[in-house]
């Protein structure tokens, strides 16, 4: 038992820790935001020093509910980054409007228990509980801004959108259960091998779940035919949290997909591969595609995370190792570009200081804040794959994994949409560069969101290919855990 | 004699019936709250249905985890609600569209 618990120890320290502050926030009340912010960034550091299975390792707890291995500590991680990243970036953005409330952190906090537990799930059962802490902390979020009636929307929308989603997974995984007679993802795989080896083949019950289970985790990554909420939560949300739902929870999701499909479903690969196939170019296209006319920089960012997650599918459609690998790969340094990208939207205040968030606003700013265009102009180069930049390489391994998978078609149309999505950013730098300058964005003084700013560009910069290698290996290593 | 196959018939039923409710229904938001209800009892038949003839019990647990999670949605579900009714003082689905594209 004991040891089971220890296998939890990140999601434990978690807990803990939002239980605690809940009661520092119950007592001090909202002036002890900013402290509790802290806190959390603190206990996300101290659950990511936890987490068991860095040295690829790979143990299982609670009766095979939970297991912890090298692709659950990789995935988290990234995650625990992406979560604390976040935090940073609304301390100063809510600060300015004055209602900045001590329940973001302690949100933030029980979304990464979730996240958590979705990525070390090993049983149907464990992967829709945490797949739900994650998300009704999401929904909450994304609603923060109560006296903004936009945001209210998008927390509606998502919600019940969500909800239908969860519903469907639910389904899925009821008929899974029903036709393999278990919940956990081993002996799910060993009844597929089974069927698949007997006289009748595999149940068309399994096939309906596997279908109904897709669709529904293909919502949580907003992958086309189920990314319709994507564009109105992320412009509704506050930018903070929409620069969350655009990093950490979809690495979680991913990291979910990919586990399930490849030791869950591992027997049906060729079933679910058309699934994904269909909605990685689905996603890349119109990821790629719709993007082009928007005038809201968080709506385009939301079409470019769909267009990103088709790419990551891609690699997952390739199935093998190097696919998982690749990815992991794609979503940690998708992660960083993504965030970086945020913290510029997060940047953009009018002279009264009044968030902004037409792409029109940016013209010209190449003039007024030089680095700041710089720093966008490479997050766009890097999101669009340019070379030597770092979101070359993650696109570059996806491709690779599909074409020793005998997918080069599938990499082909992979390249050519990715040429059709370089057009909306170039747009941005060229809106940025060429033309006449809007007035200037008020400045910013907050030091820690400075930082990371910096950081990701240095990532995102020809530099970050010091980190291809190390990054490539430890993503191979995350990847063997799940063979 | 009532056996598996009806059991799942109930089941497909009301989640069709769910699943429709949210996208046929004009009228408002608590209307699309009961639907996603819906949508998770017919789950729960489902699996206490496949649950008994297994002779299997994780079936029954995990029901009981659907109706706990259940619960809590439905409560985050009626709080989001209430603040998007205090911000425009409607909750008919027809006027959810302020944001478009």
């Amino acid at each position: 038992m004991l040891a089971s618990i220890l296998l939890t120890l990140p999601e434990l320290i978690l807990s803990t820790a939002a239980l605690l502050l809940m009661l520092v926030v119950a007592w001090f009340e909202d002036g002890s935001a900013r402290v509790v912010t802290w806190l959390a960034i603190l206990s996300l550091a101290a659950a990511a020093a936890f987490v068991p299975g860095y040295d690829g390792s790979s143990r299982l707890g609670f009766g095979g509910l939970v297991v912890a291995d090298g692709f659950a500590a990789f995935s988290k991680a990234v995650i625990y980054a992406g979560a604390a990243a976040a935090l940073v970036a609304a301390s100063g953005w809510f600060g300015r409007d004055g209602d900045y409330r001590a329940e973001y952190p302690l949100l933030i906090l029980l979304s990464s228990v979730g996240m958590g537990m979705m990525v070390s799930a090993s049983d149907l059962l464990t992967l829709y509980v945490g797949l739900e802490l994650q998300s009704l902390a999401a929904y909450v979020l994304a609603s923060f801004q109560r006296s903004d009636t936009r945001s209210a929307e998008a927390g509606l929308k998502y919600f019940v959108l969500g909800a239908l989603a969860s519903g469907i997974l639910l389904y899925g995984i009821s008929l899974l259960y029903g036709f393999t007679g278990t919940t956990s993802f081993h002996d799910i795989a060993t009844a597929i091998q089974t069927q698949k080896h007997g006289a009748d083949g595999l149940s068309h019950g399994i096939l309906f779940g596997l279908v109904f289970v897709l669709a529904g985790i293909a919502f949580k990554v907003s992958a086309v035919p189920f990314h319709m909420w994507t564009p109105d939560v992320y412009e509704g949300a506050p930018s903070p949290v929409t620069a969350f739902f655009a990093s950490a929870p979809k690495v979680a999701a991913m990291a979910l997909l990919t586990r399930l499909a490849v030791q869950g479903l591992g027997g049906a690969t060729f079933e679910w591969r058309q699934i994904v196939i269909f909605m990685a170019l689905a996603s890349t296209i119109l990821g790629g595609v719709a993007a082009i006319g928007q005038p809201n920089v968080k709506r385009l960012l939301a079409y470019s995370s769909i267009n990103n997650v088709g790419f990551a599918l891609i690699g997952l459609a390739a199935a093998g190792e190097a696919g998982v690998a690749s990815v992991l790969f794609y979503m940690a340094v998708y992660m960083v570009m993504t965030l970086g990208s945020f913290f510029i939207v997060l940047r953009m205040r009018d002279g009264e200081g009044r968030p902004v968030e037409s792409i029109a606003s940016l013209s010209g700013l190449s003039k007024t804040r030089p680095w700041l265009a710089l720093a966008m102009a490479m997050f766009m180069f890097s999101l669009a794959g340019v070379p030597p930049l770092m979101g070359f390489w993650p696109k570059f391994f996806v491709f690779q994994a599909a074409v020793d998978a005998k997918l080069t078609w599938l990499a082909a149309i992979g390249i050519a949409t990715s040429v059709i999505s370089a057009f909306y950013y170039l747009k941005i730098v060229k809106t940025m560069y060429f033309d006449e300058a809007a007035p200037a964005y008020a400045g910013t003084r907050d030091l820690a969101q400075t930082v990371l700013l910096i950081a990701a560009s240095l990532f995102v910069s020809p530099l970050g290919y010091l980190l291809v290698g190390p990054l490539a290996q430890a993503s191979r290593n995350a990847a063997s855990a799940l063979f | 004699m009532i056996g598996l196959g009806h059991y799942l018939a109930v089941g497909a039923v009301l989640f069709v019936l769910g699943v429709l409710g949210i996208f046929l229904n004009r009228k408002n938001i608590i209307v699309i709250l009961m639907a996603i209800e819906l949508i998770l009892l017919a789950v729960n038949i489902n699996l206490v249905a496949f649950s008994a003839f297994l002779g299997d019990l994780v079936g029954q647990v995990f029901a009981m985890f659907v109706l706990t999670v259940a619960a809590g949605e439905a409560a985050i579900g009626l709080a989001i609600l209430v603040i998007y009714f205090r911000g425009r003082g409607t909750i008919a689905v027809d006027d959810v569209h302020q944001m478009k594209g």
